[in-house]
This record gives structure tokens, sequence and C-alpha cells, in this order.
């Protein structure tokens, strides 16, 4: 006990629970919207395309979550582009942007030179070398996507729900999948650091099908998520301290076991 | 009195393939007109030209001065095997997009709630508002979307095959229901059964990427010839039996 409370006195511990508040509200809400939307993939390339801006990144020396966003807006708005305007088969644009990034990112930290040591921690994350700036970043996205949720909710919902509906109602569509595919790409390139490149798409897809076990109101389903978006992070970051392992994989094994348990219990009570 | 909706030589094109050519039409006000025709005939592209959905290779289509410019305000029931029925959305919250469709908007959010609620409830249906989409049957997915369409009290109705996927006691309901609701509204309603809506509509339009526009609502098989309209026709009778019609343009 007296270890635990040793622990939450420490400034960086202090700082990774705030950044999985900060990451369970974000994940919780464009996960929602992801899953429902059913454009996981679309979130996959965006995600695995940062990864060539981080690479940029190391190679000019300027700050890789920079570089991250930089190319993650432009993949997602890249993917939505030759989707939409291009004509190009949607998983297969999905599949050029989320290689062109990697591709690009291999070949960016190849020609870095000397040891590139931050590295593994845009792969897989870190929770516990989140820095200030970062979580200050992490704090203006959840306001952001709480403020566009708050206004726009309605036309956001209905939009997913129908498009075509929307669409002939006079909404504007197209300016509203923009600004959602721009927003989810900042919800994944500001979480990097907690779960990594590689196991994002988990912070945005387990909690919410965990809480697609209890509710299938749009609502409920996105207050829900951040709710087991945060029991997932928050186990997920005690355990990985005092078994001494990965923190990022550790929140996805966490994740699940919650999301296999409540499951587990769903069936056998039926 | 000009018409609701008038179309003149409008002519749609999918990758320079015309699915409608130099089609006329025109809505008025108390219209109830019966779609019907082949699949792929263009039947809900017409339906989509009208709602602004697809945009015309030529021709135009023109609203009556007192409609807003910014949207079409009409109440539009899509066929519903294009939607994502595991899309976490209450039944209330489907009908209450249907506000979006609205020439004036509801005073307030309870006002939008109310309306909602009592469509719902018309519809026999207010039970259900709280399930998700995805839990309810064929004929209550068709009575929502039915409520969505009405929200906005639209001046016309637009109605892509409300038929699928009900049972035969539902589809009597639904077009005494619209029998209805065509003294306040336009209905343009499209089907497969020719035979189960000429019991209801007023007139009947052919669509086979030409469009052959039928004053009454009595068709015999041979006017579907005249018209090269393939289609199926039921004949309600005390021996039901199907005479199949293929024809091809040109």
């Amino acid at each position: 006990m007296s270890e635990l409370i040793e622990l939450l006195g420490y400034d960086f511990f202090q700082k990774a629970l705030l950044a999985a508040v900060f990451a369970s509200i974000s994940c919780g809400i464009a996960g929602t919207y992801i899953v429902s939307r059913r454009i996981v993939f679309i979130s996959g390339g965006i995600t695995h395309s940062s990864f060539g801006g981080i690479g940029l990144a190391f190679l000019l020396g300027f700050n890789p979550l920079v570089g991250a966003v930089l190319f993650a807006v432009l993949s997602a708005l890249g993917i939505q582009f030759f989707t939409s305007q291009a004509g190009i088969r949607e998983d297969s644009s999905i599949a050029i942007w989320w290689s062109l990034g990697m591709a690009l990112g291999v070949i960016f930290v190849f020609m870095t030179p000397g040891y590139t040591p931050n590295l593994m921690s845009y792969l897989f994350g870190n929770i516990l070398t989140v820095s200030r700036g970062e979580l200050w970043a992490m704090l203006l996205l959840n306001l952001l996507l709480l403020a566009i949720f708050y206004f726009f909710f309605r036309k956001i919902l209905y939009i997913a729900f129908d498009e075509e509906f929307a669409r002939a109602a006079g909404i504007r569509v197209n300016f509203f999948n923009y600004l959602m595919i721009t927003l989810i790409a900042l919800t994944v390139v500001l979480n990097i650091r907690v779960v990594g490149i590689i196991l994002i798409l988990s912070l945005l897809t387990i909690p919410q099908a965990t809480a697609n076990l209890f509710t299938r109101d749009f609502r409920k389903l996105m207050l829900l998520s951040v709710f087991f978006a945060f029991a997932g992070t928050l186990s997920g970051l005690f355990v990985s301290y005092f078994l001494n392992i990965p923190s990022g994989a550790t929140i996805i094994f966490t994740l699940i076991i919650i999301f296999g348990a409540l499951r587990g219990f769903q069936f056998l009570r039926r | 009195m000009k018409p609701l909706v008038d179309i003149q030589h409008l002519t749609v094109a999918y990758d320079g393939e015309p699915v409608l050519q130099e089609v006329n039409l025109q809505i008025a006000d108390r219209d109830f007109i019966g779609m019907i025709g082949p699949n792929g005939g263009g039947k809900t592209t017409l339906l989509k030209a009208i709602l602004g959905l697809v945009k015309p290779l030529s021709g135009t289509i023109v609203f009556r001065d007192d409609l807003p410019r910014t949207q079409r305000p009409f109440g539009y029931l899509p066929q519903v095997k294009h939607l994502d029925k595991k899309f976490p959305i209450t039944v209330t919250d489907v009908v209450r997009s249907g506000a979006l469709m609205c020439e004036k908007p509801f005073r307030n959010k309870r006002e939008e709630l109310e309306k909602a609620l009592s469509l719902l409830d018309e519809m026999g249906v207010a039970d259900i508002r709280h399930k998700a989409i995805g839990e309810l049957s064929g004929g209550q997915m068709q009575r929502v979307f039915l409520c969505r369409a009405l929200l906005s009290n639209p001046r016309l109705l637009i109605l892509d095959e409300p038929d699928t996927f009900v049972d035969n006691r539902f589809e009597g309901e639904l077009y005494e229901k619209l029998r209805q609701l065509n003294r306040e509204m336009a209905i343009l309603l499209v089907s497969h059964d020719v035979g189960t809506i000429s019991g209801y509509v007023k007139t009947i339009a052919c669509v086979n990427r030409f469009l052959h526009y039928h004053p009454s609502n009595i068709i015999t098989a041979r006017d579907l010839e005249i018209y090269n309209c393939p289609l199926q026709i039921i004949f309600h009778g005390e021996v039901p039996h199907t005479v199949l019609k293929t024809h091809h343009h040109e």
C-alpha cells in the first residue's frame, strides 16, 4: 500500500495517469465514431503512415510528433480523396498510404546518422515517458473533440448512420467527413506515445467492443467506451509497473482481458 | 398551379452509360404516382436525381418557387437494404434525424421529440422507441423509416420500395396509411408489385431508361408491352398466376 502511495507521488507517474485519462477520453470518443462507421482500417492506414513523419523528424531533427501529425493528416485526407474523388477502391487506397508512410519511415530512419533511441517507444508506446508538452497537446485535443461533438453531435451521428439522407437534406457531408478524418488522425498521433503505432488501433476498438456488449445507443457507447478505455489503461499501467513489463503491450492485454471477462460473463448468464 | 417538381428532358449517366434518358415528369400537389420498372431500369436513380444526390448529364429539375432553394425538403424513405443494421443508433434518434429535411426547423428539441414520439405512436411502434435499429423486424424498420420521412411534414413523400422485408398485413396497412397521407402530400412510390399498388396509386410511371407516364392506375400487360417495360405482373384473383414479359428497347 505504501508503495502505491509513494508511486502516486512521483512526477512521471502522475503524468502517466493524466495521459491515461486523456487517452481514454479521446480514444473513447473517436473510436466510437470509427467503429460505428466501420472505418477501423482507414484509421490503421493513418496510424501506420504517421511513421513516415516520425522518420522524417528523426532525420531532420525536429519533434517526431509534429512529423507524425503532418503525415497522419496528409494520409487521412489522401485516403479520403483517393476514395471519394479519384475513384480508387477504398481498401487499395488505404494500403497505398499505409505502406507509403511505413516505407518512407524506414528509409528516413536508415538515413539518420547514429542510433535512434526513442524509435521503440513510438512503435510500441511507453506511457511512463509522456512529456509535459505532449500532455498539453492531448488536453487540447480532448477539448477540441468534446467541443465538436457537443456542437455537431446530431449532424455527426446522422451523417455516420445515413450519409445519403444527410446529403439530400443539404448537410455539407464532405466537409464533415474531412473534419472527422482529420480529428481521427490527430487522435491517433497524440496517443501514439501511450500504446504506440502498432497497438493504437486496439485503444480505438476494444473499449468500444466491450461497451457494445451493454448498449447500442451511440451516446452511451461513447461514454462507456471512455470508461472501459480508462479501466484498461489504468490497470495496464499498474500491472506493467509492478511486473516491470512494457506498458503499451500490457494495456492492450488488460483491455482484452476486460472484454473477454465481460463477454464470458454475459455468455454464461444466458 | 405549377407542379411541385418539374422534370424536363432529364438524362443521367453513370460512366458514360445512360441510365435515364430524356425523362419528363411533373409532380403536382396531390399526386400519388406509382413508379414501376425492372431492376436497373433507373427508378432509384430518378429518385436520387430529384433528391439532388446524382447530377444530371442534361435536362432540368425545377422546383416550385415556394420551395426552399438550398435543400430539397422532401420526405425520403430509402431502400433499407443499403443501411448498416448494426449501427449503434436508437429508433428515436433515427426518427429525429428526419428533422434535417424540415423547411422550418422545430422551435426546440422537445417539440421535435414529441413529434417523433407521436409519429411512432401513430404507426403503432411506440414501444420499440428505445431499441437499436438492428433489433427490429423488417416491418418495424419500415415503419420507423416512414416516421423519419414524415417528421418534417413534407410536401412530397418519396418512398423507395417500402414493401420489401414486410409481411402482407403490414403491406396493407402501409398502403392504407399512404392513401390517408396523400390527402396532405404528394407521394412518389417505387414498387415491384404493380398488382398491389395499382389499387392505391392515382397514376403510374414506368421507368426503363425512358419514362412512360400512364395517367391512370389501371395498367394492363398490353400497356406494359407498348411501353417496352419488361416486368412481372401479378394478377390478384381467384387463381393467382404470373405473366412474365421480357422486352428490350430498340
